[in-house]
């Protein structure tokens, strides 16, 4: 009994949550891993893209809502994701054609075009805030308007698809296991976009020329691949992973812009330890950072007092308090780094 | 690398006096039109921040390094008037501060000992044994290291709790922060240098989170986010209700025709504007002496094209990190000094935008590896930071006069105070563009 009450505590505090914060890592790292190998640079203004898609999301989710339309069970930003995507890919198309072609045209060393990501991660993350404050008036009426630092609760439908109470009253068991919604709609849409983006990858022309692009540039140029196409359909990709993994990042804890640009650390950690510029590595990575990041900082306790009864710690047997969490992906990165700079996975080929 | 291309500097030898001639201008203008006191309040935190731009161009100007975690080296200097001249809390250090210290001792040995296992040990076993040693070195770490912390942090928590400092001289600490930033700087870029130029960005970025949250956190070392007041000033500064009780002080400044607090405020003001001052020249006679040197021309050389300088017998990777801890120090030296100037520290003032991103645009403003034209650049972006707080919801009260005073309007307004961040990424991108030499191209 005392076993099954582990595993459930387990399940609850560390597997659940670690799964979902790792699938929202893994298509964050997605689209960085992409944008590096296409475009070769560290695009810094990935977490401002996220905040800035799923604002958007969120705009929409409040239009759609106002209509009465909904999903049932299901959150109403799924319905209003798709326009979300929309938005955000044009808007990164428009900002490739107003800032980066320039770089690419004059050959620039990535570095200078990770300062311009820099330049375009700030005006992002003032929009970001500009846009959800100014529409919010007119969507949701002067009450219950919000301003652009708020912390925006826009989960609704079913919140738990199984909870606590109902958990314990089937199994008569005293640790209590609760399966949030938003857990399980993260986990099936990131297997989906990743199976469709590595079928888009793998299989279509497009996907390939894509590859090509990224293994050798000159040879795929060579080839006849109009490096234009694919230059706008890696943004168009990126920004959708940005707005999903945005999205479900804000239906599963919520909005804050803040919160999203301090995501970057441990995306880029996530990508550079299944090896930058490879998408596999970038999924992997993004689970490694997402388990071991809520492995170390949860509490111990409860689990070690089923399994070891006769051992009593006297403190939380918590190895970090959680607000070292970004300590952690920084030393798995520190440790890739010194051991093995590619990465898990050899880096930068799709 | 292309942000270096070779152009004609355009403006002549003029060009410098007059834009800083123009900046003075500026100021004067500040100083009669919002008053002296916050005019010089807005030049001392703008030198601050040229101090903060002069270490970043050592990187980014100098080298072609991009470190992203300016803020955590900022931090860490602002530690230093902490730990050296606060007065020491009474009974701390018997309480728990001795174990605290033995904690902190004891990791570094375990560190040491974990090199030592990884360079003797076989390849089959060593990852495991490491692991094993470092995880059992972290429960001792934390056996001896949290009882100490607890017995500090329970010693009058409302006003000490912590382990305080050693009561020096606060000019002291100046030094002290740019060494603990240059240690900081020694270990990130013995890692993260000689990599790929983006694990640099992204591993300075980390540690720069890091450092701030220790700051945050660590309550016996710092009183974390509950701030540490009241630090003393450099021995010559006096402190302005001192000077307001002072009779002669009352007696010189109502002859002058001046009301005593604002004498006494500027006054203030302009005795660390003359410190600030005599630390920008030492810094930027220094710098100015290593770029035109040997050294400096080295430097270049190896920004310009890394394979050739390696070629011609350069160590590539042990220069960048000597100018990645030089130009990571001074950023420290800065973060000390700000620390004086505001007279606490309150960790969770420091955000990433305010401390890397912006002290960015003002290097690529001023105009990259010029140190000039940092200093240009700190003093007139951390000019227009502030101002540009005022001016958005300004400029969108005007904009938006047509509409009625609802909530609409109300919400743009508040928008508005957004505008900084768009300022300053729009300010980056036209120069990275138009003029990627900067306002003070390099010579």
């Amino acid at each position: 009994m005392d076993a099954i009450n582990a595993l459930v505590a387990l399940t609850n505090y560390v597997i659940i949550p670690a799964t979902s914060y790792g699938a929202q890592l893994a298509l964050g790292a997605l689209g960085v891993t992409l944008v590096y190998a296409i475009l070769r640079f560290s695009n810094f203004a990935h977490g401002d893209t996220m905040a800035f898609g799923t604002a958007i999301t969120i705009l929409m989710t409040w239009i759609i809502q106002q209509a009465g339309l909904s999903l049932g069970p299901l959150p109403t930003a799924l319905l209003a994701l798709p326009i979300g995507i929309v938005l955000t890919a044009g808007f990164a198309l428009l900002t490739d054609r107003i800032v980066y072609r320039h770089y690419r045209k004059i050959r620039a060393s990535p570095v200078v075009m990770v300062m311009v990501s820099v330049g375009v991660m700030f005006v992002m993350n003032a929009l970001t805030r500009i846009v959800i404050s100014v529409f919010s008036v007119p969507i949701l009426g002067a009450r219950e308007a919000v301003s652009g630092v708020d912390e925006i609760q826009f989960a609704d439908g079913a919140r738990f698809l199984i909870s606590a109470r109902d958990f314990r009253d089937w199994t008569g068991l005293a640790e209590p296991l609760a399966l949030r919604a938003t857990s399980v709609i993260t986990v099936v849409t990131t297997v989906i976009v990743v199976v469709a983006l590595f079928w888009f990858l793998n299989r279509t022309r497009a996907g390939k020329s894509m590859r090509a692009f990224s293994d050798n540039e000159d040879l795929a140029l060579l080839s006849g691949i109009n490096p234009a196409r694919v230059v706008a359909i890696t943004w168009i990709i990126a920004a959708a992973l940005a707005t999903i993994a945005g999205t479900l990042y804000g239906l599963d804890k919520s909005f804050k812009a803040f919160n999203y640009f301090q995501l970057l650390l441990p995306i880029f950690a996530a990508a550079i330890v299944g090896g930058i510029g490879n998408p596999v590595g970038a999924v992997v990575g993004g689970f490694i950072i997402a388990f071991s990041e809520v492995g170390i900082t949860y509490a111990w306790k409860k689990v070690m007092g089923y399994i070891l009864p006769a051992w009593e710690p006297s403190g939380l047997v918590q190895l970090l308090s959680t607000d070292y969490k970004f300590a952690v992906s920084f030393t798995i990165l520190i440790i890739v780094l010194i051991f093995r700079p590619t990465g898990l996975f050899k880096g930068k080929t799709i | 690398m292309s942000a270096h291309q070779p152009q004609p500097a355009t403006g002549g030898a003029l060009r410098a006096p007059l834009l800083f001639a123009a900046l003075i201008v500026l100021f004067i203008f500040e100083g009669f039109s919002s008053g002296w006191n916050s005019a010089l309040g807005l030049l001392n935190m703008g030198l601050i921040s040229a101090i903060m731009a002069l270490g970043l161009n050592l990187q980014w100007g100098y080298a072609g390094l991009f470190n992203a975690g300016t803020m955590g080296f900022i931090a860490l200097g602002g530690l230093a008037p902490v730990l050296v001249s606060m007065p020491a809390t009474p009974g701390a250090m018997q309480a728990g501060g001795w174990r605290i210290m033995g904690a902190l001792a004891l990791a570094a040995v375990a560190l040491f000992i974990a090199i030592w296992l990884y360079q003797r040990l076989r390849k089959g076993i060593r990852g495991a044994a490491l692991l094993a040693w470092l995880v059992a070195a972290f429960f001792l770490f934390r056996w001896v290291f949290d009882p100490g912390v607890a017995a500090v942090e329970a010693i009058n928590p409302s006003a000490q709790g912590y382990l305080g400092g050693l009561g020096l001289p606060i000019l002291l600490s100046w030094p002290v922060g740019a060494l603990f930033a240059a240690a900081a700087a020694w270990a990130i870029g013995k890692i993260a240098l000689g990599l790929r130029s983006d694990y640099l960005a992204i591993a300075t970025l980390g540690i720069a989170e890091i450092i701030v949250a220790v700051l945050k956190n660590e309550n016996w070392l710092d009183r974390g986010v509950m701030n540490v007041n009241g630090l003393p000033r450099p021995f010559f500064i006096p402190r302005e209700i001192d000077l307001q009780a002072d009779a002669a002080f009352i007696d010189v400044s109502t002859k002058l025709g001046i009301d005593p607090v604002t004498a006494s405020t500027v006054l203030v003001k302009l005795l660390y504007l003359g410190l600030f001052v005599v630390v920008i020249a030492a810094l930027l006679w220094a710098t100015e002496r290593a770029l035109h040197s040997p050294w400096g021309r080295m430097m270049r050389a190896i920004r310009e094209n890394e394979i050739a300088a390696s070629a011609m017998g350069k160590n590539v990777t042990r220069r960048h990190l000597q100018i990645f801890i030089l130009g990571s120090a001074i950023c420290g030296l800065a973060g000390a000094m700000l620390i004086t100037l505001d007279g606490q520290m309150t960790p969770s003032s420091y955000n990433p935008l305010r401390y890397t991103f912006v002290i960015m645009v003002m290097v690529i403003a001023g105009g990259s590896g010029n140190n000039w034209g940092a200093v240009l650049g700190g003093v007139l972006i951390w000019y227009l930071w502030i101002k540009a707080e005022s001016w958005g919801p300004g400029l969108m009260q005007l904009a938006t006069a047509g509409l009625d005073n609802g909530v609409l309007r109300a919400h743009i307004l508040e928008s508005a105070a957004q505008m900084r961040y768009l300022a300053m990424g729009v300010i980056l991108l036209l120069v990275l563009r138009f003029a990627p030499r900067g306002l003070l191209p390099e010579r």
